[in-house]
């Protein structure tokens, strides 16, 4: 530790004021910090202190995110023997998909951490944090086939056209991570949807089952809904998808951790699955009964285990940069994403994860709630007066 | 009875390229670009500029309209009662427009298929009626026909630009020659499909704005 110490002082005047690397102060900065806790205190004026910063904050969405990552590795595993027919054990399945999962994670954490340094150096200001969770997001709600580069695309786009063009983090009004999905599937759609979601990299002398069906719910639902996995399977997350997307079991643990340390909102969590549920039950009442696969006659519980809703409820919704931040906009956010996505996904069999586009449109919209439920406020407040 | 003696206001030619003219062709290039500081004319930017072929014929169709749009109304601008100059001026555009129209109809027909409605459009290009409105009803011809030539051709710029960034990242070639070798896909590359979509049309106006501000300090106010 203290050589470590030792180097970043050493080279600390050549990055200061005057110094040869001036320009790089902020870069300096940022794995000076991220090293170390940094030793400057505030000198005048009074200040709230809390241990609640923004990289406590984002270190929290790390650790929830950990289950869905976990269990998104082990999936990947699970669904390419499960093409080939073949049992492995626990470890096995795990391993094949860390080694899948690993480098899409470093590409997106290069690509995106490296627009915010050219940003840090260009702009001066300092790296913030706020890349940490994207760049774990990113890879979550992407396939695992995804070549790499299109992943590397996404994560400076999202960068650069979401985040850093606004004013970088805290001034984007829509989710990164979910821009950057956004970006991918309709720039390359051959790569985003159809049956791409398993690993079909060769084993040796085997050759896929004649039952594998490389197809998500939400495609097979729109065609007939009772052939879909089963709930149990849905909910655990053993289904295709995006890698860290199945398991809604992994989602909501982390939504505990997240609601736990009051990183993300419940209210958002909680009136996501609400309007999904309850549009869901709408539709099963306007369904027309002479159609009997009609995608509408879905049971209303399923909407929230298949596909991308657990985790966009989760998070992607509850950013709180994005969503709203009136108490009683988040529950008008919050429902009408629920709403919005069901549906999306019942109507509109062109884009099949509604979550995705319902919450950026929402993010879109969030500002417009905040302003009307506060001019409400302001309203009754004048009334009583 | 006092005699009143007129001095004869002494008239100076002004040179057909004088300063104040040249100003006024190059400004809408950069300084007060019709799409990029104006913001208008975006719907057509959005719609004719996957490819750079149509974007080009399109950008001569509008320099062709504005420029004739322009001293027109410049030349009769003290004939038209004021009450009615809408009327006059969509007349004067669009006898313009049915020439371009009929022209490509005539001589490049498969480019005037490709082009489709957006060539009768132009009445609708709001460049068009802005220049009219904003310019040639108070000025004389001779500028009138700048202003107009110049302005279309600052439409025309951000056309061509976007264009060749869409047709390129988006079908990997430019004029319609593919550019983007086979090998190149061979290896994993892709067009990318956003680029054919309008909302792409938005983005490399947005960057280009972007660039644009950054680069220029006059731009640095303009809300």
């Amino acid at each position: 530790m203290k050589w470590i110490r030792r180097t970043v002082d050493s080279v600390k005047p050549n990055f200061g004021k005057g110094g040869r690397f001036e320009k790089f102060h902020y870069l300096f900065d940022a794995f000076e910090t991220f090293l170390f806790v940094p030793g400057t205190t505030t000198s005048h004026g009074v200040h709230i202190r809390d241990a609640m910063d923004l990289k406590r904050t984002m270190m929290t969405v790390i650790i929830a995110l950990v289950p869905t990552l976990l269990f998104g590795m082990w999936n990947v595993g699970f669904q390419h023997y499960r093409a080939y027919g073949m049992e492995v054990s626990l470890l096995d399945n795990f391993l094949f998909g860390f080694w899948k999962v690993l480098p899409i994670i470093i590409v997106s954490y290069a690509a995106g951490l490296g627009v915010e340094f050219v940003f840090a150096v260009l702009r001066k200001h300092p790296v913030s944090e706020g890349y940490l969770v994207t760049g774990l997001l990113i890879p979550l709600i992407v396939p695992v086939t995804i070549p790499l580069w299109m992943v590397a695309l996404g994560a400076i786009f999202c960068t650069l056209l979401g985040k850093e063009i606004f004013g970088g983090t805290g001034m984007n009004f829509m989710n990164p991570a979910l821009l950057a999905r956004a970006f991918l599937f309709f720039a390359f759609p051959a790569y985003m949807s159809g049956e791409i979601w398993t690993d079909l990299s060769q084993e040796p002398g085997r050759a896929v089952v004649d039952a594998y069906s490389g197809a998500t719910n939400l495609a097979i639902f729109d065609e007939n809904f009772l052939e879909m996995d089963s709930a149990r399977d849905m909910f655990l997350g053993t289904i295709q998808g995006s890698i860290g997307e199945t398991s809604t079991l992994a989602c909501l643990i982390g939504a505990l951790i997240l609601i736990v340390t009051g990183v993300g909102s419940w209210r958002i969590v909680l009136t996501v699955f609400a309007g999904g549920y309850l549009m869901g039950l709408f539709m099963n009442v306007l369904a027309p009964a002479d159609v009997p696969l009609h995608a509408m006659h879905t049971p209303a519980y399923y909407h929230l285990i298949m596909g991308g809703f657990a985790f966009g409820a989760v998070y992607m919704a509850t950013d709180p940069v994005t969503a709203t931040h009136t108490q009683t906009g988040k529950y008008i956010y919050g429902l009408l994403i629920g709403a919005f996505t069901v549906v999306l996904r019942v109507f509109n069999p062109a884009y099949p994860e509604g979550m995705m586009l319902s919450i950026l449109f929402m993010n879109v919209l969030a500002p417009l709630i905040d302003h009307l439920v506060i001019q409400q406020h302001i309203k009754k407040r004048m009334s009583r007066a | 009875m006092s005699t009143e003696t007129a001095t004869p206001q002494e008239k100076k030619a002004e040179p057909l390229f004088s300063k104040k003219n040249i100003k006024t062709i190059k400004d809408p290039l950069d300084d007060n670009n019709p799409i990029t500081v104006q913001v208008l004319g975006i719907c057509s930017a959005l719609a004719v500029t996957v490819q750079v072929k149509p974007a080009m014929i399109m950008s001569l169709g509008v320099v062709f309209v504005m420029a004739f749009a322009n001293l027109i109304t410049s030349l009769i601008r003290k004939s038209i009662p004021n009450r009615v100059r809408i009327i006059v001026q969509l007349i004067i555009i669009a006898t313009l427009v049915t020439v371009v129209d009929q022209f490509l109809k005539a001589f490049m027909f498969d480019v005037s298929k490709e082009l489709s409605v957006f060539v009768g459009l132009i009445i609708t290009n709001c460049i068009v009626m802005g220049r009219l409105e904003a310019f040639a009803l108070a000025q004389k011809p001779w500028p009138s026909l700048l202003d107009g030539i110049g302005n279309a051709a600052g439409y025309g710029l951000i056309l061509v630009v976007v264009a060749v960034f869409r047709e390129f990242f988006g079908s990997g070639s430019l004029f319609g020659i593919q550019l983007v070798p086979q090998w190149a896909y061979d290896m994993g590359y892709e067009n990318n499909g956003l680029m054919v979509l309008p909302p792409a049309a938005l983005f490399v106006i947005g960057v280009y704005i972007w660039v644009q501000r950054s680069r220029n300090p006059k731009l640095n106010n303009v809300s």
